[in-house]
């Protein structure tokens, strides 16, 4: 039975497409057959992350329009046979996208694949609202940061109230995914911890994504940074799709490295 | 750690906490308002136009609250009336 998980988080720039991209890439490295769908419209970007920009030739609009069919819509990552991509549009039609449409394409998604995900755009507007309606499971995205969290438990609400799930009085599974993380700022006061923000939004927690460099390198070069599988994030990002599949593995990353005597005169990373 | 360190962290407040209290009191007020009926702002209005047909107040001395308990629900509606002159 296909699976739709929903990457969300209210506010913009905390890592949705980054996790999206991720999570969908870690899903088809690990034999599930994944879709990645990109409900931006209007902005869409997930096509740059995932580095099949220049493959675009229909879109989600162009598919519930019925002026193109799956085959033809559907990009076939380089990297995995397992993994899809299906772009956004980036027509300047607010209403491109409707319930009933979205609808119809998921469920032919269904029959093939075990995997969707369905890539959020910020705000509450109608493509955060559609990207959410159909989902079995969410993913919040959120960065240790007040107006983050906030806004990530404004969509917690939204996720038990307006959802399909929420209507037929049944429950999205929620994971908390806390990106941009410093554990060296969070020793220093400076920052709030993990334990802070499960705290507020009291959700269970997916995983805990470092601040790196590595997010930044992997998107120049239109690589999952899942891929990067020698940097921090890219290995946290591993860890959060294992318990994503019902692993329970520690987490990692959430202490400061001490820094030896070379790296504190030099001032090394 | 130096010792200057020492000192700074018995500071009660560091910008993390300020944050998470923060945080914590708006979201537990904004969660408050989320599980409200729609029409509770309305209801408030009119109540308040009604009384002020007969007696002036302050729309400050309104107060309109939901209380779910169990299966019971419990509308609760308290007005200060302005003192007699």
């Amino acid at each position: 039975m296909a699976k739709v998980i929903v990457v969300t988080s209210g506010k913009g720039g905390v890592g949705k497409t980054t996790t999206s991209a991720a999570i969908g890439t870690g899903l088809a490295l690990r034999g599930f057959k994944t879709v990645i769908v990109d409900f931006d419209v209007g902005l869409r970007n997930l096509d740059l992350i995932m580095g099949c920009e220049r493959r675009v030739v229909y879109d989600f609009v162009n598919l519930i329009n019925g002026d193109s069919n799956l085959n033809q819509t559907l990009i076939k990552d380089k990297r995995s046979d397992n993994l899809f991509i299906l772009p956004a549009s980036q027509t300047r039609d607010k209403d491109a996208l409707t319930v009933e449409g979205v609808e119809r394409v998921l469920n032919e998604l269904k029959e093939t694949f075990d995997y969707i995900v369905c890539d959020s755009p910020a705000g509450i507007e109608k493509g955060a609202h559609l990207a959410m309606y159909f989902a079995d499971e969410a993913v919040v995205v959120t960065n240790p940061e007040v107006s983050s969290v906030r806004d990530s438990d404004r969509m917690l609400g939204l996720l038990s109230s307006k959802s399909r799930r929420a209507e037929n009085g049944e429950k999205i599974k929620e994971n908390l995914l806390l990106t941009r993380y410093n554990p060296e700022r969070v020793e220093n006061g400076e920052m709030l911890s993990v334990s802070d923000v499960e705290d507020i939004l009291s959700i269970p927690l997916l995983g805990v994504i470092p601040e790196s460099q590595a997010v930044l390198k992997a998107s120049n070069q239109g690589i999952p940074v899942i891929m990067d599988e020698k940097s921090d994030a890219g290995q946290a990002y591993s860890d959060a799709v294992e318990r994503l599949l019902g692993k329970d593995i520690p987490h990692r990353f959430l202490e400061a490295q001490k820094k030896g005597l070379l790296q504190r005169l030099f001032g090394g990373r | 750690m130096s010792i200057f360190d020492y000192f700074r962290d018995r500071k009660k407040s560091t910008p993390a906490s300020i944050a998470k209290e923060r945080l914590q009191i708006i979201v537990a007020h904004e969660r408050g308002q989320r599980n409200q009926p729609d029409y509770l702002p309305q209801l408030q209005q009119e109540i308040i136009d009604v009384i002020s047909k007969y007696v002036p107040i302050d729309r400050e001395q309104v107060h309109v609250a939901l209380d779910n308990q169990d299966d019971c629900s419990i509308l609760e509606l308290n007005i200060t009336l302005p003192e007699r002159p």
